[in-house]
């Protein structure tokens, strides 16, 4: 869980900030999309350290949905019978309770991202454009409901950033009674920070304020 | 004070069981709940019925025998509280009382409200111990303690082993029990010859008892009676990782 989560809190933070390059304009925005299938080339071949980072992540996400289903089934073993009277949470909150549900919709909003943005399946545009367009299309006025559902799947992985980072700190032997009060507000704080950097762009896009 | 109670009543570990609902008139506010128990136990008797089976001992916060999830929240409302010491003024005249059982597989219910904490009993015996000789008591000076050490065993050392926290966490997970011992004992000068083997072979029997995996919310320490941090799973799980990954365990 916590290992496989950093992997993807790094990749979520260095992911926000290519996508911020699209306010510097299309221009900007299509070289740095060629300069991801380009890094290190000559010494390395076309897209090579690109698939090494796609396979990291794929390997990630796939172990991270693994750990949250056994650690769910040894949940269910755990406690056959159910309490009668409802069970009351006292703790920590809302995001804490949405890791499960909110997992489980983040992976479908990842799979919805890659036939969109990826494999160009669900975009607009499709295959014939250039990055800059397909993502200016996507978010277009006209389709306000494709905006609102990344938002709303951004802000459930904020939520999930929320609990998860701290949760990876503890997990890792890394808390402390003193440490504790700067690990909640490093997670709070990267998790605010990627929710909104993410959320800039569709809500840019729509809003025409992109040029 | 009226009130309602829905009590878990099952006559054996092979029994469904089921929820009871039982009437009382005349319990005082300043009863303890589980004084509220006997009275009603009373009133059972004297009609020819079954008392409902609760666990008990001290009666006064310390030896972790009572139990008891009261309107969903282990050892009721009021925090930092064992059920024994809970009074009846902390509910309202009339209200609806569930009782139940802590609910865990590692924690089979032994009759009515009765669970059977011998898991706890494994876990203490896997590595919740030092094999130093003590002898009588020593002179409190002759093994110097920092100060910072000897507070934080000492809070980690009031864990009366109630497995509240079992049956606070979602997952049924003991982590914040175990996190108590491993904390305590690892901070002491006297504990320090076992313990990266206490840390993986008390968390190999937690596995093996059936309890369930951390994934820190945090209800645990809410839960708990005497306030164990949360951040003793903190250390738990720092200690594992030095004993396997870091190849401290021999
Ligand atoms: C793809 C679907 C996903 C599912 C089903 C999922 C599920 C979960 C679950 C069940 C947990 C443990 C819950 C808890 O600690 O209470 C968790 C923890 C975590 N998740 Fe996810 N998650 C997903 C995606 C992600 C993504 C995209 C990221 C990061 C970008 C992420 C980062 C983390 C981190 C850092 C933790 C904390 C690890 C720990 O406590 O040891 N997760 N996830
Ligand atoms: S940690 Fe707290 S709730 Fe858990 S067994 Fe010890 S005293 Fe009871
Ligand atoms: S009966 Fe001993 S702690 Fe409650």
């Amino acid at each position: 869980m916590a290992v496989t989560g950093a992997v993807l809190v790094l990749f979520l933070i260095a992911h926000m900030i290519g996508n911020l390059k699209i306010f510097l304009g299309e221009g900007d925005f299509d070289h740095y999309a060629h300069w991801l299938r380009t890094i290190g080339e000559p010494a390395l071949p076309h897209r090579v350290l690109l698939t090494i980072v796609e396979i990291v992540l794929t390997v990630s996400v796939v172990l991270h949905i693994w750990s949250a289903v056994s650690l769910g089934k040894r949940a269910a073993h755990a406690r056959p019978v159910k309490y009668q009277s409802k069970k009351k949470s006292h703790a920590q909150g809302y995001a804490t309770h949405t890791m499960r549900y909110g997992g489980i919709i983040v992976a479908l909003f990842i799979i919805w991202h890659l036939l969109d943005l990826t494999f160009f399946a669900v975009n607009p545009l499709g295959s014939d454009a250039t990055p800059y367009d397909r993502v200016i299309a996507d978010f277009d006025g006209s389709r306000w409901y494709i905006t609102i559902w990344y938002v709303l799947a951004v802000l459930l992985v904020g939520l999930h950033l929320n609990h998860g980072i701290w949760s990876a700190f503890q997990t890792l032997g890394l808390r402390s009674p003193r440490s504790n009060g700067a690990l909640r507000a490093l997670a709070g704080g990267v998790a605010g920070v990627v929710t909104l950097g993410f959320i800039a762009v569709p809500i840019s896009v729509t809003f025409g304020w992109v040029s | 004070m009226k009130l309602t109670l829905r009590v878990w009543r099952q006559s054996g570990p092979q029994d469904k069981g089921k929820m009871v609902e039982y009437r009382l008139d005349d319990i005082s506010p300043d009863a303890s709940f589980l004084e509220m128990l006997d009275v009603l136990n009373e009133k059972l008797i004297a009609d020819g019925g079954e008392p409902v089976a609760f666990d008990h001992d001290c009666r006064e916060g310390i030896c972790g025998m009572c139990s008891l999830v009261i309107n969903g929240t282990p050892h009721g409302p009021e925090e930092r509280t064992t059920t024994c010491q809970l009074h009846m003024r902390k509910f309202k005249d009339g209200e609806v009382i569930d009782v139940e059982p802590w609910r865990a597989k590692a924690f089979p219910v032994v009759k009515d409200l009765v669970v059977d904490r011998s898991a706890f009993d494994r876990i203490i015996q896997a590595g919740g111990y030092i094999t130093a000789p003590t002898g009588t008591a020593p002179e409190a000076h002759s093994t110097p303690v920092p100060k910072p050490d000897a507070d934080r065993a000492f809070e980690a050392a009031e864990c009366i082993g109630c497995g509240a926290c079992v049956a606070a966490c979602p997952n049924g997970s003991a982590s914040l029990f175990l996190g108590a011992k491993v904390t305590h004992l690892g901070l002491m000068p006297q504990g320090q010859p076992e313990r990266w083997d206490r840390v993986v072979s008390m968390l190999d029997t937690h596995d093996d008892e059936g309890f369930g995996g951390c994934t820190n919310t945090g209800e645990c320490t809410v839960a708990c009676p005497k306030g164990i941090p949360l951040d003793v799973i903190g250390s738990l799980n720092r200690d594992y990782l030095k004993a396997t990954a870091g190849g401290k365990k021999r």
